[in-house]
């Protein structure tokens, strides 16, 4: 290791990873549903229908949802009155730890975008969609724009602008929760959710 | 850690060795750890370039160390973060105590964390009466049994799960007895569950500390590490002090390059960037985020330009799935916290090269190691170095105990050879000695022992090059 003078990193070996955008999809899916990820087809008009689908189809009592993104609105408007539960996370959490254990099937949080080149999603968990939103509920559902797949971490990092400020807590999510700490043989729902689906908006 | 225990390498190893079902346990994962590896790197070209920038990366911000701590300070004040110095493991488990107590804590659940086991917290807080749970399943099943971690990545891999289905159903209450994976893991998701719930704090290591935007970066399949970061009022994140990078641009590629070495994963499930507690407007999240940046030796390693290569391992553990002794021993055979070739030259130097003195023989110098290093660092380079610091006293050698493994008898072949060397007739008449007394020597006799333990005895050729050229009419010098 030189000891003189500071090495000047070259990040053109990630810079040079583009794919176009059917194929940043298509890697994406590729490398998420190999690690147990479900993917669900919809239109910019009709995701919410296609949330409230999956819920009645895996019979699931509730959601719990951010109710103050616009996300969060379409999907309260598309909501059926009768049939599982829309639950508003918008209260302090230690006034309702106990119902977000022991009380919740599902959770839906919007997404700030994907990665093509090894999968994965871009949380910005915060004030709008909760920390424990996509942690704490056996099901995660996700909501992925197909036009917000980024070619690589590095690019997200620097078009989100994570590489000057970043949120209180940002996150980077692949799959449902995984471990192989037992004879590295995989197995799923270890802590975090059991299911991990994406509802893939193009 | 260890200087509790009786530390000999070689008695250790060998008693490894004799144990058919850990050298099974370890082949089988071990050889699926490499296979991954492999598979995670498809095109050479792609690596090399992709390592030495994570090399570069490394090697700059070792360089600039001292900035970027005080970089990295300000900038998590600045996000509400506290940050705590810790010279020695000692100081690190008090503060942590400290930041319990005043809180009132009785209950921690832990994500993964080797400085943690640098520090022996889990026990020093079980001593003080706080209950402190690891979390992450491999830490759960050897904290089960009372054992340290035998890899750094995979700290429960020395166990079949039939030897983890008996601790199951021996230490969980009402636990049935099941060697299914699936429901081994549903056990502990229960009782875990729980533990998160309750507890009041909840403490994790850091995979990367970004200077620039002051962040913590923790890599993580299980979700443990979010759990325990995200639902208990207060998070405690400790760290050595040489996991600090300047910008996030540069964690892209380490967090590639860590998790391909590791496990052969393109990315983790989950990477979790913390760069405040909860927040004005949020409804969950830690009031509390705290930093405790632990040296113990770390500044006297960056100290020396050579050895500073050390600390830019970035924890991946491929040295040691690749590394022929580590595959046959394991990792409790290093008595050391950081077993493998890292360890073999990060434990002489944290804890002493007198007491380790034998760690960095405990290689065969293949290079393996420094070829599947994700930056580049030179380990079969450095365990030469560490070879001659534990016997030798150079005036000025930053390593602790630097000498202390003299031996007197290797000091006296030393000398005895020197002399012969300087003295022609002397000299003579030793080549002269060894090629015509070789063949009387037995295999068995003292020191030849050690060599000729598993492997056959050299032979000597007749006569000695000096007189064979003599013979030829070379002149001598």
């Amino acid at each position: 290791m030189p000891s003189g003078h500071a090495p000047v990193p070259d990040f053109a070996v990630i810079e040079e990873k583009r794919w176009d955008p059917r194929e940043r999809a298509e890697r994406l899916r590729r490398g998420m549903a190999a690690v147990k990820t479900e993917f669900i087809e919809a239109g910019p008009g009709d995701w919410p229908r296609a949330v409230v689908d999956f819920i009645l189809r895996e019979r699931l009592a509730n959601l719990l949802f951010g109710p103050h993104t616009t996300e969060g609105r379409a999907l309260a408007a598309a909501w059926p009155a009768q049939g599982p539960r829309l639950v508003p996370y918008d209260r302090p959490v230690e006034s309702f730890k106990q119902e977000l254990f022991e009380g919740i099937d599902a959770g839906f949080t919007t997404t700030l975008g994907g990665i093509a080149e090894t999968g994965g999603l871009l949380l910005a968990p915060g004030p709008f969609e909760p920390r424990l939103l996509s942690l704490v509920p056996p099901v995660h559902v996700a909501l992925l724009r197909a036009d917000r797949i980024f070619d690589t971490l590095l690019q997200a990092f620097r078009e989100l602008g994570w590489n000057k400020v970043l949120p209180a807590n940002a996150l980077v999510v692949s799959g449902p929760s995984k471990t192989a700490d037992i004879e590295q043989t995989l197995a799923y729902g270890v802590h975090g959710p059991k299911r991990l689906v994406v509802v893939m908006v193009s | 850690m260890s200087s509790e225990l009786e530390v000999d390498f070689l008695a250790s190893s060998a008693r490894a060795l004799a144990d058919p079902q850990l050298r099974r346990n370890f082949r089988r994962a071990m050889d699926g750890l490499m296979a991954k590896r492999a598979a995670a790197f498809p095109d050479p070209a792609e690596w090399t370039r992709t390592r030495a920038l994570g090399a570069a990366i490394r090697a700059k911000n070792l360089l600039k160390l001292p900035e970027l701590l005080e970089r990295l300070e300000k900038n998590l004040t600045k996000n509400g973060i506290t940050v705590h110095w810790a010279g020695t493991t000692a100081q690190a488990n008090q503060l942590v105590l400290d930041l319990l107590r005043a809180r009132g804590a009785r209950a921690v659940v832990k994500g993964k964390s080797m400085v943690s086991e640098e520090m022996g917290l889990n026990h020093f807080l079980e001593a003080h009466g706080i209950e402190s749970l690891e979390s992450d399943l491999g830490e759960y099943i050897i904290q089960l049994d009372g054992e340290m971690p035998s890899h750094i990545i995979m700290p429960a891999i020395h166990k079949n799960k039939d030897q983890i289905a008996r601790t199951f159903s021996e230490k969980i209450r009402n636990a049935k007895y099941t060697e299914e994976v699936d429901e081994l893991t549903a056990m502990a998701r229960a009782v875990l569950r729980r533990k998160f719930f309750e507890a009041d704090a909840g403490l994790s290591g850091v995979n990367f500390a970004v200077a620039d935007t002051g962040t913590l970066c923790l890599v993580e399949n299980e979700g443990n590490g979010r759990m325990s970061t995200h639902v208990p009022p207060l998070h405690i994140a400790l760290m050595g002090l040489e996991k600090v990078v300047e910008g996030l641009d540069e964690v892209a590629p380490l967090y590639s390059l860590l998790t391909r070495s590791a496990t052969g994963q393109a990315i983790s499930t989950y990477f979790n960037l913390i760069s405040g507690p909860r927040s004005g407007g949020e409804q969950d999240g830690p009031r509390e985020v705290h930093l405790v940046i632990l040296d113990n030796g770390r500044s006297r390693i960056f100290r020396d330009p050579e050895l500073r290569a050390t600390l830019a391992c970035i924890r991946c553990g491929a040295c040691m799935n690749h590394c022929p002794v580590y595959t046959r021993i394991g990792g409790h055979a290093y008595q050391a916290v950081y077993p493998g070739p890292i360890g073999a030259i990060l434990t002489p130097q944290q804890e002493g090269a007198g007491l380790h003195h034998e760690l960095p023989h405990a290689s065969s110098l293949c290079g393996a190691c420094a070829e599947v290093c994700p930056v580049q660092i030179p380990i079969t380079h450095l365990l030469i170095r560490l070879r001659r610091e534990a016997g030798h006293e150079d005036p000025g050698s930053p390593v602790l105990g630097a000498g202390t493994a003299r031996s007197r008898l290797e000091d006296l072949a030393w000398s005895a050879w020197g002399w012969v060397l300087g003295h022609p007739a002397a000299y003579r008449f030793a080549s002269w000695c060894a090629t015509r007394c070789w063949g009387l020597l037995p295999a068995g006799a003292p020191v030849l022992k050690a060599w000729t333990r598993s492997r056959s005895k050299p032979g000597a050729a007749r006569s000695s090059l000096q007189e064979r050229a003599r013979k030829r009419g070379v002149p001598d010098v």
